[in-house]
């Protein structure tokens, strides 16, 4: 009874607040809507199935804000808009980590072969990865390992030619020794690798399949790319999982993105083989060639930039108000020990501690020298994370007892808690005496944070090569780390250009 | 009789081109309505979730499972094994616009065939399996090489043409494609030719420019050969999904697409989203692509593609 009295009362105050629970009955329309968005990209139904099923599981329970205000600006979001940005994110790190590497092996001559159905773009991309190579100081051999497709070899040799690069074919040998004979040739000739542009086949079709892994047999290429087109339906996975059955390769190349063709094969493959996307076809010339991020394909796949876009903004608010309530709070002395332990998490993130230490002017004269290493860390965490909320907001109350109970549950020693307390009573000092000015123009970042603009430079006081403390080490701002916001803004200019597209549609 | 025997030998064919492709799907909604009597809710999900495999697209889908369940509430459709007819004649009325074959007509010569098409869906291929068909039907063919952009695209007409036995009219790689046209009718009607059929380079339907240059294509046959071309044959590869949609508006916009060609059937690939462009834009599908080879292409027949759809 009680118990429902205050959850009704929490989530009045919460809604009074502009916060808002998701659940089932508020994400209802969201869930068909992204649904039918995906299917009409083409992603594989079962890939659809258990992304809604996982993306609503994780998203259900989450409170959310509904609307920021802060200097002038007023952001409204429903909690569709916020499943939607779920979705997006979740669609980000389905398709990653990123891995655009061309492997090479210890011989002198590497291999790239490239497979896929009839039509899919392998003979122009085995012309746009040459060109990629040759701009990275590589040797690369064009070869002609499609001797079926009327004029095929003189495709790839008109390519070839454009490219000023060398083309190597052998009329009547079949594909497995004449790439064996490529390898050769490029050893011979002074070239470090061999891009096989092999015939478009089904992978239903046994014995070209079997042609394929005959190559593989006799070249053991170092990279095996399924070149697929981006307009293709749901017979992606088919393809792709038996090319991967029978290849296994080592990623994929998706072509003819420069159309509207969503893309939804990129999601469907890289769930079911787990092999990653590595390239990108954006036009028939050969300099339409990019390299695999997945900011930009997450959107198109998904639909709905615009209101990525507009999500993207509302967290950037979100995250400028809170940067600045933060600061303000600890700049009036009210530095608890939960920023504390924010600030050095943000720091983890960053890198090795003692690396870092040695690199901040500013950092190392207010820890006074406290040679604090990476283990140090791990140890603080320890300790307050063993501590009370109360004891966190106002450390003034520990006592004996509450020491000991600490130095238990952490499993450290009382005088590591000790030696804690007083780092972190002399921090805040530092922090107050900052405050009443002075030391402000010397933490690092500050003037990043709205509405403290305080004239300085901040690459003066960074060591060269440290943009990263830009936002998180000012002084417990937020723990964000800069990676992260330089992810974050390489996805609102995505969006943005998404949305420019959408509209010039 | 004769025409019986051919007509099931046609059939066989077809079935033997797409037994590949099909039995996956025959297969799923085999195990679908095998052993179940009633029709739930699951089983109607289920079955949904196969014509979504057969890239048939959510709006045709949401159509055909509107009408079953329509049926199944008024009782009209109750057990689970009438299922896949009652579908099937769904599908087939659907389809009811997509069967009329290709006729060159004697009285217009030279019959003028505009092949176009977004790239590599088997343009060059279909036009050398028409040549084909064409002139074992009695007709003399020539094929003007308007894919002036695509590395050796030239060099894989010629190729063609010589398999199929008949001249190609080119220009150098790079040239003007209307330039090629023209010539290209020029000789077809000196030449009192039956079928003209011309190549082009494949385009993405959203390319605003060259979408521009097979309209002046477009117009320079017209403006040369009144009622030309008598048929703009847009090719669509099976494997595509929904994109073939947008795909087959805007050609048609663009280019009063009179028929489509649906290669790449022997695959795994359904080729399911030509029920949504025959019934959404009522565009006839005049051949259907079954392999490389150069009579690898057959009539598409409704009946015969939905049977082979949904039998073993
Ligand atoms: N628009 C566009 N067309 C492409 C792209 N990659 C290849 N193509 C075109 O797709 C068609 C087939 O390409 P091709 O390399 O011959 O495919 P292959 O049969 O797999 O070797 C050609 O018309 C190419 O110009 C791309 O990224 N964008
Ligand atoms: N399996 C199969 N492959 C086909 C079919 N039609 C064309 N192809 C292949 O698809 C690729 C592209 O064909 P092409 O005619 O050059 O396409 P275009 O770029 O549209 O002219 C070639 O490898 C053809 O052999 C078909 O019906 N089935
Ligand atoms: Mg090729
Ligand atoms: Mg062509």
């Amino acid at each position: 009874m009680f118990e429902i009295l205050s959850k009704g009362f929490n989530q009045a105050r919460d809604r009074l607040q502009g916060r808002i629970e998701l659940t089932e009955a508020n994400l209802e329309d969201a869930l068909r809507d992204i649904r039918v968005s995906l299917l009409e990209a083409d992603v594989n139904y079962n890939v659809v199935k258990n992304f809604i099923v996982h993306v609503k599981e994780k998203a259900l329970g989450e409170v959310i804000e509904t609307k920021v205000s802060y200097k002038g600006q007023k952001l409204k979001a429903t909690p569709e808009d916020h499943f939607i940005n779920i979705c997006y994110e979740e669609l980000v790190s389905l398709m990653g980590p990123v891995d655009t590497s061309i492997k090479r092996g210890p011989q002198p001559v590497s291999s790239i072969m490239l497979v896929g159905l009839q039509g899919s773009g392998k003979t122009t991309t085995a012309g746009k990865l040459a060109r990629f190579l040759e701009a990275q100081e590589k040797k690369p051999l064009l070869v002609a390992a499609d001797p079926y497709r009327p004029a095929a070899v003189e495709q790839l040799r008109v390519i070839g030619s454009s490219l000023n690069l060398p083309v190597f074919f052998k009329d009547g040998t079949p594909p497995p020794e004449l790439c064996r004979q490529a390898i050769a040739y490029a050893r011979e000739s002074g070239c470090d690798t061999a891009i096989f542009d092999t015939a478009g086949r089904l992978a239903i079709d046994d014995s070209l399949m079997m042609e394929l892994e005959d190559i593989v047999k006799s070249t053991r290429p170092e990279n095996i790319f399924l070149v697929c087109d981006a307009m293709i339906g749901q017979d992606s996975v088919k393809t792709a999982q038996e090319f991967n059955r029978r290849l296994d390769l080592s990623g994929f190349i998706l072509t003819k993105l420069d159309g509207d063709a969503r893309g939804g094969a990129a999601l469907s493959i890289k769930e079911l083989t787990g092999k990653p996307v590595k390239f990108l076809g954006m036009g028939e010339s050969l300099d339409k060639l990019e390299e695999f991020r997945p900011e930009g394909l997450a959107s198109r796949i998904l639909g709905f930039g615009d209101v990525v876009g507009l999500m993207q903004d509302f967290e950037r608010v979100v995250d400028e108000k809170k940067a600045e309530e933060d600061a303000m709070r600890m700049l009036k002395g009210a530095f608890t020990l939960n920023d504390f332990l924010e600030q050095l998490q943000s720091i983890k993130k960053m890198g090795s501690l003692s690396d870092l230490m040695e690199k901040i002017p500013g950092f190392s004269q207010l820890t006074k020298g406290a040679s604090v290493d990476d283990r140090e860390l791990v140890k603080v965490e320890s300790i307050i994370n063993s501590m009370t909320t109360k004891e966190r907001q106002q450390p003034t109350i520990l006592n004996e007892s509450r020491v000991t109970r600490i130095s238990k549950g952490s499993g450290r020693t009382r005088r590591d808690v000790h030696d804690l307390m007083k780092r972190f009573n002399m921090m805040r000092d530092v922090m107050k005496k900052i405050g009443g000015g002075g030391l402000l123009s010397r933490i690092p970042g500050l003037n990043k944070i709205p509405g403290i603009g305080a004239a300085f430079n901040p690459s003066e006081l960074m060591g060269a090569g440290l943009p990263a403390l830009n936002q998180g080490a000012a002084g417990g701002t937020r723990s964000v780390s800069s990676s992260d916001r330089k992810k974050q803004k390489a996805k609102r200019k995505q969006a943005k250009k998404d949305r420019k597209k959408s509209k010039r549609r | 009789m004769e025409q019986k025997k051919e007509r099931r030998g046609f059939f066989q064919r077809l079935k033997e081109g797409l037994s590949k492709t099909h039995t996956a799907i025959v297969r799923r909604i085999e195990e679908i309505t095998a052993g179940k009597r009633e029709i739930s809710e699951d089983l109607l999900d289920q079955l949904e979730e196969a014509l979504i495999g057969a890239d048939i697209g959510i709006a045709t889908i949401k159509t055909l499972m509107d009408s079953i369940r329509w049926k199944v509430q008024r009782k009209e459709l109750e057990e689970a094994e009438k299922l896949k007819d009652a579908l099937k004649t769904e599908i087939l009325s659907m389809l009811a616009h997509g069967e009329k074959a290709l006729l060159v007509d004697p009285a217009r010569r030279p019959f003028v065939i505009l092949t176009v098409g977004v790239n590599g869906t088997g343009k060059t291929t279909t036009i050398a399996k028409m040549a084909h068909l064409f002139k074992t039907q009695g007709h003399t063919v020539l094929l003007a090489a308007a894919d002036t952009f695509r590395a050796a695209a030239i060099e894989q007409l010629e190729i063609w043409g010589h398999r199929a036995g008949c001249e190609v009219i080119k220009h150098a790689s790079g040239a003007d494609p209307s330039a090629v046209v023209f010539d290209a009718l020029k000789a077809a009607q000196a030449r009192g030719t039956d079928v003209l059929i011309i190549d082009t380079a494949g385009r993405l339907h959203t390319k605003i420019t060259l979408m521009e240059e097979i309209k002046k294509v477009h117009r320079v046959i017209s403006k040369e050969i009144a009622g030309a071309p008598h048929e703009t044959l847009l090719v669509l590869d099976a494997t595509t999904g929904q994109n073939a949609i947008a795909q087959a508006k805007i050609f048609k916009e663009a280019l009063n697409i009179s028929g489509i060609a649906l290669t790449k059937l022997d695959g795994t690939a359904k080729g399911g989203v030509i029920v949504a462009i025959c019934e959404e834009l009522r565009l006839p599908v005049r051949f259907i692509g079954v392999g490389e080879k150069i009579d690898d292409v057959r009539e598409f027949n409704a009946r015969d593609f939905v049977d082979a759809l949904f039998e073993d």
